[in-house]
């Protein structure tokens, strides 16, 4: 157990110290959730209506930022051999990666997506939908998005080869996520929570799985 | 079942798979040809309008089977996959890449297609509603990055594995993914989703062109398996030339 | 005839629809063809190559 939390602790101390952790993403996020509104127009009520899935579809692009690096940085300067050769098992290093990558990314995007709805005129019903659905959800991202950065890992500048691999499995998180926003803001209740969490669990218990397996199979040359 | 394993295994020598393999490919070239034109003089020229589509049903006969073929092909790279990777056969990963330009080009076609079919019925090229149409621009997706990862890594050996762990996981995820689409499109009741049930005069000549678009990929499949054989020993020859 | 090639007004849908789907098997089948000959004849070269290496040590 002690194994597990000191990865967790390393990779999330690794963030802040190199990229600036949280607010690389969080400054991502608010950026290009400007640029929507500048793209769009000051139409208030159509900026209302798309508030949802502009800040779903940015959330998911603000969490791609850090995954390509997630299993790279380590195989370049051999830790990841030292990681596989530890009484930790692969899996288990693979989740707690994960869990690292959502505590720097995801969970700061949840934080800040409330204040990202004001700015895009988010009708009040739509705000705890959008924070609750950006909570669950953003787990399958990282979940998912570890299994691209594992298969990509020895590919110089994968970034634009891992959203391709990645983006399309995502598309449910994706639909369910604004679904929900979309269902609050209509009154049409879908269960998109229960989609959307239940897709999320299923990521990330069988993400580490697949993640690991990459890895394994890159080092094994 | 064992049968099937026995001739599995047996083709899994390289010279094997090329011996047998020669000796099917003028039978399948030339049933796809025979079944190929009689199916698409069948939807053609034999076929009555649709008495709500008028003549515009006739694209469902190089639609379906386009549609059908591109998921078919897709199942069949993730058994591939699985047989590469659980039973470890060597000509799994050959026989994964050299399937996956023809299913993402079925792919495409299936939505061009399909886009036409619909234009007449829906009043655009493009309807969201249409929850298969929208799988299958993911599905398109997936292909694309699929090859995109088998181009990507350098070492052939990786960039199998990895191609094969992907196709895995995105089998696991399409029907998820399709059914999302469903859900989403619970909101929007567009026009008719449905084409509606197939008209008994349809089925005959579209079963023909499902068919017979199935053994063209074998044969296109075969051709592109021998190929990608030829160039590893290709390969291995220089080496050998080189040393 | 020119019925038939009107489609009942939706000869402008179904002509590309079949056209594009002529296209794109033909394209598939001479890609196809032409890469196995070229590999297959890529082999044939250097297995003979080989052999006449051979034949001179």
């Amino acid at each position: 157990m002690t194994a597990f939390r000191a990865l967790l602790v390393r990779d999330m101390k690794l963030a802040f110290l190199a990229g600036g952790g949280a607010s690389l993403a969080m400054s991502f996020f608010a950026l290009v959730a400007t640029l929507w509104a500048f793209g769009i127009g000051p139409d208030v009520t159509l900026l209302a209506r798309v508030a949802g899935g502009v800040l779903w579809v940015t959330a998911m692009l603000a969490a791609l930022l850090s995954l390509d690096r997630l299993f790279q940085a380590d195989y370049e300067d051999g830790s990841l051999d030292v990681i596989a050769l530890s009484p930790l098992s692969l899996e288990m290093a693979a989740t707690a990666k994960i869990a690292a990558h959502w505590l720097t990314t995801g969970l700061p995007l949840v934080v800040l997506s409330p204040l990202l709805g004001l700015i895009l005129q988010l009708p009040p019903p739509g705000y705890v939908p959008l924070v609750v659905s950006l909570a669950i959800g953003t787990p399958a991202l990282s979940g998912i998005g570890a299994i691209g950065a594992a298969l990509t890992l020895s590919i110089r500048r994968g970034g634009l080869i891992l959203a391709l691999i990645v983006l399309p499995l995502l598309s449910p998180t994706l639909i369910f996520g604004s679904g929900a926003v979309i269902d609050a803001l209509g009154g049409t209740g879908r269960g998109a929570f229960l989609f959307l969490g239940a897709f999320s669990v299923a990521a990330v218990a069988l993400a580490p799985f697949a993640a690991a397996a990459s890895v394994r199979l890159n080092l094994a040359s | 079942m064992a049968v099937t394993m026995t001739r599995i295994t047996v083709l899994a020598n390289p010279k094997r798979f090329l011996d047998y393999s020669s000796a099917l490919l003028p039978w399948t070239g030339g049933f796809a040809f025979v079944l190929l034109a009689v199916g698409f003089y069948w939807a053609l020229f034999a076929t009555p309008p649709d008495y709500q589509q008028g003549q515009s049903v006739k694209i469902m006969f190089v639609h379906v089977p386009a549609a059908w073929m591109g998921i078919f092909v897709y199942s069949l790279i993730a058994g591939a996959s699985l047989g590469g990777l659980v039973f470890r056969h060597p000509l799994a990963d050959v026989a994964a890449k050299s399937a996956a330009p023809l299913g993402a080009a079925f792919t495409a076609l299936a939505l061009l297609t399909g886009s036409l079919w619909g234009k007449p019925m829906w009043g655009t090229y493009w309807q969201w509603g249409d929850a298969r149409l929208v799988s299958e621009l993911i599905l398109l997706f997936i292909y694309l990055g699929y090859i995109a990862l088998w181009n990507s890594i350098d070492d052939p050996n990786r960039a199998a594995k990895a191609a094969a762990i992907l196709s895995l996981v995105g089998a696991a995820d399409v029907p998820v993914i399709h059914f999302s689409v469903e859900w989403w499109n619970t909101l929007h009741q567009g026009p008719s989703v449905t084409r509606g049930a197939i008209d008994p005069a349809f089925l005959w000549p579209l079963a023909i062109m499902a068919l017979g678009y199935t053994v063209l990929f074998l044969w296109l499949w075969l051709l592109r398996m021998r190929t990608e054989i030829f160039d590893r020993r290709s390969r291995a020859l220089m080496l050998a030339k080189g040393a | 005839m020119a019925d038939f090639f009107a489609m009942g007004n939706y000869a402008v849908y179904v002509w590309p629809a079949y056209a594009a789907t002529a296209v794109v098997l033909v394209v598939a089948i001479l890609s196809s063809l032409r890469a196995h000959a070229k590999a297959r004849e890529n082999v044939r070269r250097l297995e003979m190559e080989i052999g006449e290496g051979d034949k001179t040590t």
